[in-house]
């Protein structure tokens, strides 16, 4: 490979096509050749570790489990209205929604512009890209405390503004109880932007030259040759970033964490900022439930979100 | 990405646009782009490098200049104490390494059989284990169930839980790209008298080698990186390496302690940076080849 992006290629595995073709030719009575058996060590696994916690969370959502008591007694929809009428759960929702829509907007959009920025293979691109992909490799965590640093009233953050605007500047980005959630949802889109960024160059590198010479013999301009052809072509890899984006910070902790904590005034607190808080209080049932509605929510919006994404893809 | 072919080669590209219009464009971008890096990755980087090596004091608001006097060596050396490092470091691994292997080997197994026989249950069975790629795993009753299993708050349950969460990620990625290889392989070998295992081993398994290269990568960030859930199993009971850095800085912010966690996220940062640094072409080219289909 003359340079790390030439191998990039569509990578054909779910084509049914080439599937059916394969998979019908072995059904000509070679079971043996395929054993069910093979099946059983991932399906154990999975079943134990990760479908049955689920299926208990369906179940404990409805008891009061504790730390305070040794005895599991059926309460019925109890935590849920606990956590209606207290407004948490409404709040919760909420704020990871919003979360989630955010760092898909702002991830997408950084990762986008990173990839149109640093498509030619140049050696400075590339090693942009291998810079851009350091925040990646590193812990989330990490990456939220050396972002608490930089941005403290009296951190670095302010004191570069300050100079460039001739006083000085106290924001309290990580204090605001309606900014502060976008600024840390601008944080998971630094955190996670180089790996959009790979994505979308993968996607450019798959368009076909004819076409967009084409495009330029007709004297179409850089912006419309984007717009009408380059960006709808994208599609593909917009789909992938936008579902990886948004049902996983839908799943996010470690940088909210890690900058905020959930405040000020809980107005970052995310669904599973909640859940760590509670368990660490032992209030179990509680957790259960929150971890039980967030489980719900991505279930809810994971399909419909793929499946308008795809058929974007077909329209095009 | 080995089993197809490149459609369009950076080489080319640059033979068909010149690009009149482009031309100013083409001088500004290596300034625009290096100008990207130093402000998006080099501040935070260099804040981070250079606050690990300052006094408590001059690093109570971590910002751009250097220490006036260096300590690495004594940041270094408290969290290397602190923060347990060497447990830490080998907790870490006692967890991703049987983790990684496990999910992938027993993954790619079942793939196999999943990629080859076609019936209703098959794709049935195929959509329930990918499934896990989007739910979120659930977190606080895994805790309860690993209690009633024994392994609560030990290695095996961490183990366990990783290889549950990621066996989805390795059977979408595997599956696919086993579809892709032909199967006249397969029967070559299964003429000269081979049985399934003997098949999977010799023909399939080798052939499988950078898709499983791609998912290691991905799955060893994750579980390397990850708090949240071993939070939940093994926190407290077990040190990894995020969970310490947590406790160091949960402390830490309390003390005011930049220079110390720091530190940290330097000595934490440095094994998976080096290995990134020298795989990093197989890593990327690995990691976008897998993601856009």
């Amino acid at each position: 490979m003359t340079a790390q992006t030439t191998a990039i290629s569509p990578m054909p595995p779910t084509r049914p096509s080439t599937s059916r073709r394969a998979t019908a030719r072995t059904n000509q009575g070679h079971r043996a050749n395929h054993p069910a058996s093979f099946l059983i060590p991932a399906f154990a696994v999975l079943g134990v570790f990760f479908f049955l916690p689920t299926i208990f969370n369906f179940v404990y959502a409805l008891t009061d489990w504790s730390s305070f008591k040794s005895e599991i007694r059926f309460v019925g929809l109890q935590n849920f209205q606990d956590l209606i009428s207290s407004g948490t759960l409404l709040s919760s929702l909420r704020i990871t929604l919003v979360y989630a829509v955010l760092v898909a907007i702002f991830q997408n959009l950084f990762g986008l512009l990173l990839a149109l920025l640093l498509e030619r293979d140049t050696r400075i691109n590339r090693f942009a890209r291998v810079m851009f992909f350091i925040p990646v490799v590193m812990s989330a965590l990490a990456a939220g405390y050396v972002f608490q640093a930089i941005l403290k009233p009296d951190g670095a953050a302010n004191a570069i503004i300050g100079a460039v605007v001739g006083h000085p500047v106290t924001i309290p980005w990580l204090g605001d109880t309606t900014w502060t959630l976008v600024v840390v949802a601008l944080i998971h889109s630094w955190k996670w932007m180089g790996l959009s960024m790979l994505i979308y160059l993968a996607g450019l590198k798959t368009i076909s030259e004819d076409v967009l010479e084409a495009a330029r013999l007709d004297g179409a301009s850089a912006w419309k040759t984007f717009r009408d052809i380059r960006f709808p072509l994208l599609a593909p890899a917009l789909t992938f970033n936008v579902a990886t984006a948004l049902l996983g910070s839908m799943n996010g902790f470690d940088i909210v964490q890690a900058t905020t904590g959930g405040g000020p005034a809980r107005t970052t607190e995310l669904l599973n900022i909640f859940v760590f808080r509670t368990f660490g209080q032992g209030l179990f049932a509680q957790a259960t439930t929150m971890s039980l509605v967030l489980f719900v929510v991505v279930v809810a919006l994971a399909f419909p979100v793929i499946r308008t994404l795809r058929k974007r893809e077909e329209v095009l | 990405m080995n089993a197809t072919t490149p459609i369009s080669s950076p080489g080319r590209r640059r033979a068909v646009r010149p690009g009149g219009r482009d031309g100013v464009w083409r001088r500004v971008q290596p300034a625009v782009a290096i100008l990207a890096v130093a402000l998006l990755i080099g501040m935070p980087l260099w804040i981070v490098v250079v606050t690990a090596g300052k006094t408590q004091g001059e690093a109570l608001n971590p910002d751009l200049s250097l220490p006036t006097t260096w300590q690495y060596a004594e940041n270094f050396a408290a969290v290397w104490e602190q923060g347990r490092v060497p447990a830490a470091f080998f907790g870490s691994l006692l967890v991703m390494v049987p983790a990684v292997i496990g999910v992938l080997a027993l993954g790619s197994l079942a793939s196999w059989v999943l990629a080859r026989r076609s019936s209703r249950l098959m794709a049935v069975l195929y959509a329930l284990a990918i499934s896990g790629i989007v739910l979120p795993p659930a977190v606080v009753t895994v805790v309860l169930l690993l209690r009633q299993l024994g392994l609560a708050g030990t290695a095996i349950g961490m183990i366990g839980v990783y290889m549950g969460m990621y066996m989805s990620t390795v059977i979408f990625f595997v599956t696919g790209f086993i579809r892709t290889i032909p199967i006249e392989l397969e029967e070559a070998a299964r003429v000269d008298g081979a049985g399934p295992l003997r098949v999977f081993g010799r023909i399939i398994l080798p052939l499988l080698a950078p898709v499983l290269s791609t998912a290691t990568i991905l799955i060893c960030l994750y579980v390397w990186n990850d708090v949240f859930y071993a939070f939940f199993v093994v926190g407290g009971r077990l040190d990894t390496l995020p969970l310490n850095l947590f406790q160091v800085a949960s402390a830490g912010l309390y003390l005011d302690n930049w220079h110390l966690i720091f530190a940290y996220v330097v000595l934490m940062s440095l094994p998976l940076l080096v290995v990134f640094v020298v795989a990093q072409r197989k890593i990327i080219s690995g990691i976008t080849s897998g993601a856009v289909k």
